[in-house]
């Protein structure tokens, strides 16, 4: 068994291990490459299918390539798309010439996907979160509590020995399932090239730049490189000396920017 | 031998690039201050695993605190594990050298913090003891020995570090060396290998130091390298626990990840406890090779020519060998929660698919995890970091195997108020007990 299958074996274990504990489950889509590998991968542990709902908090920022990508692949796919937007902060005019990153991000993304919590009443949510992303994202649980305030109590996670994942809490805390956390940039993109999986455009280098992960446009800004396939990406990726959310503002908009915002519930 | 040149032009990229071998998953214990963090450090530096930003970061922090840099920064992320200088939870990062990748965990060793220890140190193929030159083994240190022989982690590396506090002193070394085997040897742990270094001043690390000339063995990431990973239990009897069963369409899938064992199409297969039977008609995978054979670590379904019908919970085996089937059973445990763990009191028993309700029937020993002294019988509950030997009485009857012979499906953890709160190994049936 080789590093891919490993973890694409793990991923499936978490999965269907999720699909079984909780009775409403979402996955959050963001049209990535990670939240797409984690949509194949539900393929995979499901046999051809996604059975729960794949979620979009659309902070209406984002790149128009995107949308287009959503709208092909939620049909391709046979995806139940759920979209929601946190339209009362839009319309009291947050955004990104207005406000910090910080503060957009919040209020589109982690108040927007509460929003659609209240409603769905999403129980377990699946998110394509990985370890070497982030220093805090490092010290994630695979199957982690998040209280009624959406609050992340870092400092006492419940213990995972052996697979076994806590799964039983009270009815207004939702779990996050991460199923990619042991994975990285570059397993993503050799598993995105080893099953021939689509991504947006946007990730291949054109005029000597590429985005190397996708988020709002207003705060998302491209990386040098000529890398114009998968290919090219893999090999950028063994050699490069810059981290990969480098071109995301709300990360180095303030210190411990990441652990402030994850406290209070984002991804 | 990596020379130091070879080791940094392979390790100068900062992501795997041998994509065919598996990550070894290290993990790094000992008593709080012996230098984990800043050892997993060092090493992320040393193999250019951390990026330019990360390490300008960290030397903006330093600066602000007023401190010299602080290798264990790179990976205590957390405000607060920087503010007081400790581990909280456990961090996983990456590093690699020239043979491949390694997945390290970086246990807090601060009692308070002892369940994220456990939690980190479950998953690994080999464990790194750090030892303070100057302070010896101390009381985590041994506490977390223990836990390493009840988590059934055999590969154990000792590392003796701040070597450069005692002058780098083959004496100090030695006496801790013979120190540290006459405990493992308590546990029944044998280490593999004993290292001398300085995290902090990065002798013995990469390349031999010119300090130790007296140390015959390799450097530590020489050493690591020629290290091998756990072996999946592909050459055991079949223990296939069923996670689920799908009925997407016509078809009934019996979902599952393979413990230990083969599983091929043809095989006459046996579901326990339901006792009931089966032929394999095909392993399933979604967009993948067609396969007729399955083996230890692959998350697979299975059809079956006549249709049966039965839950997550059960284990497939082949009936020539079988698990065992008992509804009590000797176990030695380590209990994490808050409350103590009495004679008589309920339990939720996951052991790999089986969740069953049990009762503690027996406590028989309690030891003291970091002393190894045996706690007064007539307490008769186990306090928190404590380890147990006990009786489990389960309602219904537990699919296992005792941990020396399948690890995979002797080992279990115990819930109690919805949380998990204890591990375990099953050491044999107990059959004189009858169940509650």
């Amino acid at each position: 068994m080789d590093h891919l299958d490993r973890l694409e074996n793990q991923s499936i274990f978490i999965l269907r291990e999720a699909y079984k504990k909780f009775d409403k489950l979402g996955v959050l889509w963001s049209m990535g490459k990670d939240s797409t590998v984690l949509l194949w991968l539900a393929r995979k542990a499901f046999f051809g299918r996604v059975p729960f709902e794949a979620v979009h908090i659309d902070t209406t920022f984002k790149f128009q390539e995107m949308y287009a990508y959503r709208e092909k692949y939620a049909k391709e796919w046979n995806l139940n798309l759920i979209v929601g937007v946190n339209q009362d902060a839009i319309n009291r005019g947050i955004n990104y010439k207005n406000n910090d990153p910080v503060t957009v991000c919040h209020e589109l993304k982690t108040v927007g996907l509460q929003q659609m919590i209240a409603v769905k009443k999403w129980n377990g949510l699946i998110v394509g979160i990985r370890r070497d992303e982030d220093g805090t994202r490092a010290k994630e649980k695979f199957f982690s509590p998040r209280n009624i305030d959406f609050e992340w109590d870092y400092k006492d996670q419940p213990p995972e020995l052996w697979n076994q994942f806590q799964s039983d809490y009270d009815k207004d805390t939702h779990v996050r399932i991460h199923p990619l956390l042991e994975w990285s940039e570059i397993d993503v993109w050799r598993y995105v090239q080893r099953e021939n999986l689509p991504v947006v455009d946007l990730y291949f280098a054109k005029n000597g730049k590429r985005y190397r992960t996708l988020g709002c446009q207003p705060i998302t800004k491209p990386v040098e490189s000529n890398a114009d396939t998968v290919e090219k990406i893999i090999e950028e990726l063994k050699n490069t000396k810059i981290s990969e959310r480098v071109g995301r503002e709300q990360d180095h908009s303030q210190r411990y920017a990441m652990q402030k915002l994850r406290a209070k519930g984002y991804m | 031998m990596a020379t130091l040149s070879q080791t940094k032009v392979a390790g100068s990229d900062t992501q795997t690039h041998n994509a065919a071998e598996e990550a070894l998953r290290i993990v790094f214990v000992g008593h709080v201050d012996h230098g984990k963090s800043t050892l997993v450090g060092r090493i992320l530096y040393e193999t250019h695993s951390v990026l330019p930003s990360k390490i300008k970061y960290v030397e903006e922090i330093c600066k602000d605190k007023g401190m010299k840099f602080e290798y264990a920064f790179l990976l205590d992320a957390l405000e607060e594990e920087q503010d007081q200088g400790i581990t909280i939870d456990v961090s996983q990062v990456v590093f690699k050298t020239a043979r491949r990748a390694y997945r390290v965990i970086d246990a807090p060793g601060h009692k308070e913090f002892l369940k994220n220890m456990i939690s980190g140190a479950s998953g690994a193929d080999v464990a790194i003891l750090l030892i303070d030159a100057e302070e010896g083994l101390r009381e985590q240190s041994k506490r977390h020995a223990t836990i390493l022989s009840l988590l059934g982690i055999k590969k154990i590396v000792v590392v003796i570090n701040k070597m450069d506090l005692v002058g780098y002193k083959k004496e100090v070394y030695d006496t801790l060396k013979t120190a540290t085997s006459r405990h493992l040897a308590s546990l029944k742990l044998t280490a593999k290998e004993f290292v001398p270094l300085s995290a902090y001043e990065g002798e013995n690390l990469v390349t031999k130091s010119s300090k130790m000339p007296w140390y015959e063995g390799l450097a530590f990431l020489p050493l690591l390298d020629s290290l091998d990973r756990a072996a999946l239990s592909v050459d055991k009897p079949l223990r296939f626990p069923l996670q689920d069963v799908y009925k997407f369409d016509k078809q009934r899938i019996f979902a599952g990840r393979i413990e230990s064992g083969k599983i091929s199409a043809g095989d006459e297969v046996l579901f326990l406890p339901s006792g009931k039977t089966g032929t394999v008609k095909s392993i399933e995978k979604w967009h993948a090779p067609i396969q007729t054979t399955a083996a230890a670590g692959e998350s697979v379904g299975f059809t079956l020519t006549d249709q049966i019908f039965v839950e997550r919970g059960e284990v497939v085996c082949h009936s020539a060998s079988k698990p065992e089937q008992a509804q009590s059973f000797l176990a030695h445990i380590f209990w994490m929660g808050s409350q103590h763990l009495e004679k008589g009191a309920k339990c939720l028993l996951k052991l790999t698919t089986q969740d069953i309700e049990c009762t503690v029937d027996a406590i028989l020993k309690v030891i003291n995890s970091s002393t190894l002294e045996e706690v007064a019988a007539a307490s008769r509950q186990v306090a928190k970091n404590e380890v147990a030997e006990i009786i489990l009485s389960a309602k219904k009857p537990v699919i296992f195997d005792t941990f020396d012979v399948i690890e995979e499906t002797g080992r279990f953890v115990l819930v109690s108020d919805r949380q998990v709160r204890g591990g375990g190994i099953i050491l044999k049936r107990a059959e004189t007990y009858s169940a509650i």
